[in-house]
């Protein structure tokens, strides 16, 4: 295995974490409400890089997921979603706490070949907007074509949103997901607001993943 | 605005998710030490300015962050190709005018037939 140093970002259970749209209260309609936003909150981000015939073997075997090779592709399992970026890169998204203890295991069974993988969980969060009309929020916000012709569930793109970028997903009939950068959230979520509203947008507030119960793991600078 | 085929994403997107990156094509020399000034000072700051065809790299900044290159026509900024990196364009300036005068001979010939002067 390369020689690289690697530490558990959340090495204490029930540590204090804050989202980035800690500060924003929900918003509910008076009315009818046809678009629902919600911010899935603390949950792990990966970034894969490599050569995909190098990685392909090792994701499947560890996370149980087929790597996405075609450009566009999202593929959800039941550890997470694993979704094509580039030719060469990829973005996993697991359970909050799960990160680390996947990333080891990659890092083991990819041994030495030549790949990287970083955690950029504080630098990213997920927002999933959902409702009939969700659609229309998004067409409003991004140059994309979002139409279900050329948008089916199981696609992802990184384009403009609002004037900021965003990774766009489709994830269900009426559901899809944002990754916005950590900085840009409260822009992103402000412009979601006023867009949603003429469809009564329904905003809660970060929905906390369960946090899973982890084996503490003791060396927290592994190198090996 | 223009719609830019990304090579790597294999999807048309949109001009604004693109950066324009100057010309493509140029090759460091490969000794610099025992370069010319003037060879040197060529590969540094002189860049082609074509009226017609030319090769430009770009980068798909807000998308899969690769770079790749465009032939695009100076004249009437239309895209010829895009290619990847490491490619060699299909479509260059000679071949370009070639079917340039393919176009011009054609239209000449449908001017004459409806009397429309050129």
């Amino acid at each position: 295995m390369a020689r690289v140093a690697q530490f558990d970002p959340h090495p204490v259970q029930g540590a204090a974490t804050q989202s980035p749209l800690h500060h924003r209260a929900a918003s509910k309609p008076s009315g009818d409400s046809r678009v629902t936003l919600v911010e899935l909150a603390f949950l792990d981000h990966l970034v894969l890089r490599g050569e995909p015939q190098g990685l392909a073997a090792s994701v499947q075997a560890v996370l149980g997921l087929e790597l996405p090779v075609e450009p566009q592709r999202l593929v959800i399992g039941e550890t997470g979603s694993l979704q094509w970026l580039s030719p060469d890169e990829w973005l996993l998204i697991v359970a909050a706490g799960e990160g680390f203890r996947l990333q080891r295991e990659l890092r083991e069974a990819l041994g030495d070949s030549h790949f990287s993988i970083v955690d950029v969980s504080g630098g990213q969060t997920l927002l999933e907007l959902g409702g009939e009309r969700a659609i229309d929020v998004l067409m409003k916000s991004t140059v994309y074509d979002v139409d279900p012709r050329a948008f089916p569930i199981g696609k992802g793109v990184t384009s403009v949103f609002a004037k900021a970028t965003a990774v766009i997903r489709r994830v269900g009939e009426e559901r899809w997901e944002l990754v916005v950068r950590r900085s840009f959230a409260d822009y992103c979520l402000r412009w979601l607001l006023d867009a949603g509203e003429e469809y009564g947008i329904d905003y809660r507030p970060a929905k906390v993943a369960a946090t899973t119960p982890r084996a503490a793991v003791a060396d927290t600078e592994t190198v090996s | 605005m223009f719609h830019i085929y990304c090579p790597y994403c294999a999807e048309y997107r949109e001009e604004e998710e693109f950066h324009p990156k100057g010309q493509a094509h140029i090759a460091r020399p490969a000794d610099p030490t025992a370069s010319s000034d003037d060879a040197w000072g060529d590969y540094l700051f002189f860049r082609d300015n074509p009226r017609g065809v030319h090769h430009e790299l770009w980068v798909h900044a807000v998308g899969c962050r690769k770079f790749f290159n465009i032939t695009r026509d100076t004249r009437s900024y239309a895209i010829l190709e895009t290619y990847r990196m490491g490619e060699q364009p299909g479509v260059t300036a000679e071949t370009a005018t070639l079917a340039e005068r393919d176009i011009e001979r054609r239209t000449s010939d449908t001017a004459t037939i409806q009397g429309v002067p050129s």
